[in-house]
């Protein structure tokens, strides 16, 4: 029972000795294995634990387990929500919506906007016209954004409901009321069975970028546009302004959703920050397009190079070399010198990486995460000597594999380092029991996976659930180099006293100074 | 403020409301949100509201799926089972472990609840077909997780669509090995809400579980005078522990749980059992009237948050046992009763007269208002995501005062109202959490009991209270304004 001066939840009820009689009692009528032959239960968890149990593991073709990706719409809404006073608008049913509001709020902390037109079976039948036009009218009429972006589910993918047709429909029957001729409503079709989340988040940019620069008079300027990609990170994108900033330059980020996912506390508006519309529109006529994320926007990047014939380049600013890239190429379009400001940050960033090197060289990890995030924060590990063991992406598209190869083959550990394109989180449970690391970096899908093989886990990645703030901060530029530097360092130190602490044993090794 | 002028700021509130939406929606709108009053016997539904038809569309509407219902609520925490998330990739990602369905087991080994099993649909399985994929599914599964008691088959939107036939596929395959396979057509786009997904789940335990005779593992239960089900206790943060601990402590042998921490063969022994405690009405009541119907058990409805409907709820059910069972319940209530005086002397003084706004599934919106005024608190509003009418006309006997009803309340309402009525407390979902707390306003999740609880029975009591407690009064509302901005306030 409580004690009402020591009131206790779940973590320390259930361990009170008459909640133990009651999940010990339950056993009885239960017919799990665990309570009718525990010694089943062990014998079966250590055989998911050999190379045989690998092997049948990796040979999976049909059923995925444990994975570490999403579908494309949620990358779609992502994308909106980077614009000013837009809502990102999913034609489909409202369950899908439900499901990205909650995902990205529990990663996030923070409110999703996002409204579906709510499809139900008739629409699956006749399609999803009407719900079309009624939703973007009373989108429009009640939460009155600048602009509605439109993406699909599944379900009307696979009925094939023409967006095009409907928007233009809905317009037409509203008859300028509440969605005038010219209100801005981007479009792009997001099946969930083609690509991940990153293949969502490339066809809505490249939805908004094409759509809203259409009859848009092209006078080139020296702007320098920037897509950020499916950045999870508000603070790298912050970064990324600041260095940009730094050089003076002009640019549009096409996609910032910084300051709508980190609202001030004090009141509630819907929606914070974002690309200008007017921007958006424009964005045809800048010099140049830089693109953060390689595998998130293929598609836009490939519109911008051969359509627009822009200058464009795709950059990963993790890590030092990468951050190194992208400043030489800000450089290079401003015809500046590399400010002060950045030669200092970047003398201090590698100094602190002096500092520790000692703590991530040899260190094995594995890793799993979208497949820029994967290049950049290998080659962090790289540059400090660490060697990622296991480098696995579940959505690798194209190309990827190949690229990360080459990169781990500059260590001279290349031989035992693997990569895994298109595996799971269960197939790494097997990777981690076989051929063990020191550390893991990744999700909170990740701490299953610290639980069964006691490898710890460093929280970075997408999503993170259960740890808070940490999306707040930045992994990209020599500061979020720092950051990564930072985390890794004193995850690596923590074990350091985990393993160290015991008492008349191994403390000898529990070094106040390291 | 007296009950008039709440009645009619209530009634203000969803006039306001309307007039924000085009005529259509408005209208449609309107027959959703009423005011509830609790001595008027004309409302045939609290506040006369219209209920389980189909949102209005381009708003931010909180309701899941059939899916949702089925996989999320229903199957999902069945832990000796593996539920297949079938069709494309995010369905079961997104859903994957956020409803604090706690179970003991070996997850990967012998239970899977918290696990993500997807057939991770290709475009070449909507334009041949997923079936063939299903079927390596079930072999792929049965080899690598071979303490399984079963598979369900958790349909999404484009299996329905695209002509697969999970029926057979599933037939086929469990004839040939034996084993217990469940399909269950509970496609996203089936229904309104996810209330549709509990009703095709509950139709599929009666279909496969029951007139399946599932192989189930260990020595058969032998029935007792004294057996019940827990039915539509989910086990969220441990709901059904703090639940059980009272019924065998009053003498009563619970022999399954549905569907927190339940394993397959609970499930199928209870068609012996002697009464069906039903908790959350709404997703499980086609079960209990099943098995009403087609084995004679009788079904009852009870409450087990906050002292007085437990109390009530436990005299209920102990009513229909003998004496020896009703005596040995009123030693239970005696026995909580000076922890729970405690818990009441401790926290009521410093939540007294607070108000509360609800939004909500399930059972909730009716069923912890009495928790709230157990410890002096009034709720002025509450609604539910996914509600039918015997939902709404249940909610009639538990609203204490003038309540505003919002059926299937979006977020542009549900600010709307919270803006206007002021409360002291909102208790919802993650996804507004987020919405109010930025205003200032003390918030608790309601579904997921916020990463603590339970919150079930006098334990469970204790945890609410405390929990209530830390929200309103925690010193971290009072910093949202900036000194400099308070000069013209003193």
């Amino acid at each position: 029972m409580q004690e009402v001066e020591n009131i206790v939840n779940g973590k320390d009820l259930f361990k009170k000795p008459e909640y133990q009689n009651v999940l010990k009692e339950k056993k009885q009528f239960e017919g799990a294995m665990g309570a009718v032959d525990p010694a089943k239960v062990e014998e079966i968890a250590e055989w998911t634990k050999t190379w045989e149990y690998r092997e049948k593991n990796l040979a999976r073709e049909a059923i995925t387990v444990n994975p570490a990706k999403a579908c494309q719409p949620l990358g779609a809404v992502m994308v909106a929500l980077g614009f000013e006073n837009t809502m990102p608008y999913v034609h489909g049913s409202h369950g899908c919506v439900a499901y990205f509001r909650s995902y990205f709020t529990r990663h996030f902390k923070e409110p999703t906007p996002c409204v579906s037109d709510s499809m139900t079976e008739d629409a699956a039948v006749f399609g999803g016209l009407v719900n079309m036009k009624d939703g973007l009218k009373n989108c429009a009429a009640l939460y009155k954004p600048d602009m509605i972006a439109v993406s699909t589910t599944c379900m009307a993918e696979v009925i094939g409901d023409d967006l095009y047709a409907f928007i233009d429909g809905a317009k037409q029957e509203d008859g300028g009321e509440f969605l005038p001729e010219d209100y801005p409503i981007p479009y792009a079709h997001t099946p969930s069975f083609v690509g991940s989340h990153i293949t969502g988040y490339d066809n809505m940019m490249h939805g908004m970028m094409s759509q809203l620069t259409e009859g848009v008079e092209v006078e080139p300027n020296e702007k320098i546009n920037i897509i950020p990609g499916f950045e999870t990170y508000i603070g790298s994108i912050r970064s990324v302004k600041s260095i940009v900033e730094s050089f003076g330059a002009e640019y549009i980020m096409l996609g910032d959703h910084s300051d709508q996912w980190d609202l001030p506390a004090g009141e509630y508006k819907m929606f914070a920050g974002g690309t200008k519309i007017e921007d958006a529109k424009n964005c045809r006529s800048s010099k140049a397009t830089l693109s953060l994320q390689k595998y998130s926007t293929t598609k836009t990047m490939k519109m911008v190079t051969k359509r627009w014939k822009q200058e464009s380049a795709n950059l990963n600013p993790i890590g030092l070399k990468g951050t190194d890239e992208f400043i030489m190429k800000l450089s290079e379009l401003t015809g500046k010198e590399v400010p002060a400001s950045l030669r200092t940050e970047r003398g201090r960033l590698v100094d602190a990486m002096q500092d520790s090197y000692p703590y991530m060289h040899g260190k094995k990890f594995a890793i799993w995460g979208d497949p820029d995030f994967l290049i950049g924060v290998v080659s962090f590990l790289l540059e400090m000597g660490a060697e990622p063991t296991h480098v696995l992406c579940h959505n690798a598209p194209r190309g990827w594999e190949d690229e990360m190869r080459a990169l781990l083959d500059t260590s001279p550990a290349k031989d035992d380092l693997h990569v895994w394109a298109g595996k799971d989180l269960w197939h790494m449970r097997s990777l981690l029991f076989t051929e063990p690391v020191d550390f893991m970096i990744g999700n909170s899908y990740g701490k299953e996976l610290m639980r069964d093989t006691d490898v710890p886990l460093i929280y970075i990645g997408f999503p993170i659930f259960d740890r808070h703030h940490l999306h707040r901060y930045s992994i990209a530029g020599y500061d979020g180099a720092l950051n990564l530097l930072t985390w890794i360092t004193n995850k690596v130190l923590d074990q350091l006293d985990e393993d160290t602490k015991g008492i008349a044993t191994t403390d000898y090794f529990f070094d106040l100074i390291r | 403020m007296g009950p008039e002028s709440l009645e009619a700021k209530q009634k203000e509130a969803i006039e306001e409301v309307l007039k924000a939406y085009p005529a259509k929606a408005a209208k449609n709108r309107a027959k959703h949100l009423g005011v509830g009053a609790p001595e008027d016997e004309s409302q045939k539904t609290c506040g006369n509201v219209r209920s389980n038809k189909k949102t209005v569309p381009g708003v931010m509407s909180q309701r899941g799926c059939a899916y949702a219902g089925s996989k999320g609520v229903v199957w999902g925490p069945v832990k000796d089972m593996v539920h297949i998330s079938h069709g494309p990739i995010g369905c079961g990602q997104y859903s994957r472990a956020g409803r604090r369905n706690y179970y003991i087991g070996t997850t990967g080994v012998d239970t899977f609840v918290t696990m993500n099993f997807s057939s991770d649909f290709q475009e070449k399985d909507i334009v041949f077909g997923g079936d063939k994929k299903l079927d390596v599914c079930f072999h792929e599964i049965d080899e690598l997780f071979p303490l399984n008691n079963g598979i369900t088959v958790q349909s999404e939107c484009p299996i329905g669509l695209i002509g697969d036939d999970i029926n057979a596929t599933s037939k086929m395959y469990a004839k040939k090995t034996g084993h217990t396979i469940v399909p269950v057509n509970c496609e996203g786009f089936r229904g309104v809400s996810q209330s549709l997904g509990h009703h095709i789940a509950n139709d599929t335990i009666r279909d496969y579980v029951f007139d399946g005779n599932v192989d189930t593992l260990g020595e058969k239960v032998e029935p007792g005078e004294y057996d019940v089900a827990i039915i539509g206790d989910y086990n969220i943060g441990g709901d059904a522990w703090s639940s059980r601990i009272l019924l065998e402590e009053m003498g009563l042998r619970v022999v399954a749980q549905w569907s927190g921490d339940a394993t397959l063969k609970e499930m199928a022994q209870t068609t012996k059992v002697k009464l069906n405690l039903l908790h959350c009405y709404r997703s499980m009541n086609y079960i209990s009237r099943h098995m009403e119907k087609e084995y004679g058990i009788p079904w009852v409805e009870y409450n087990f948050f906050g002292p007085t409907q437990t109390i009530k709820s436990l005299r209920k059910i102990a009513a229909f046992f003998d004496e020896k069972v009703q005596a040995k319940c009123e030693e239970v209530i005696a026995k909580y009763q000076p922890m729970i005086d405690a818990v009441v002397a401790k926290y009521r003084p410093r939540l007294e007269g607070k108000q509360v706004m609800l939004f909500v599934g399930g059972l909730r919106p009716r069923h912890v208002i009495g928790a709230y005024e157990d410890l002096g608190m009034e709720v002025i509003g509450t609604g539910y995501e996914f509600a039918h009418d015997d939902d709404y006309k249940r909610t009639k006997d538990e609203i204490m005062r003038s309540t505003v009803i919002y059926d299937d309340v979006n977020e542009y309402e549900l600010e709307a109202f919270v803006k206007k009525l002021q409360p002291d407390l909102v208790a919802s979902g993650i996804k507004e959490k987020y919405v109010f707390q930025k205003m200032g306003l003390p918030y608790r999740q309601m579904h997921s009991w916020d990463y603590s609880g339970p919150y079930h029975g006098y334990d469970g009591f204790a945890i609410f209270a405390q929990d209530m407690d830390l929200a309103i009064n925690s010193p971290v509302w009072g910093h949202s304004t900036a000194p400099w901005d308070k000069e013209g306030e003193a």
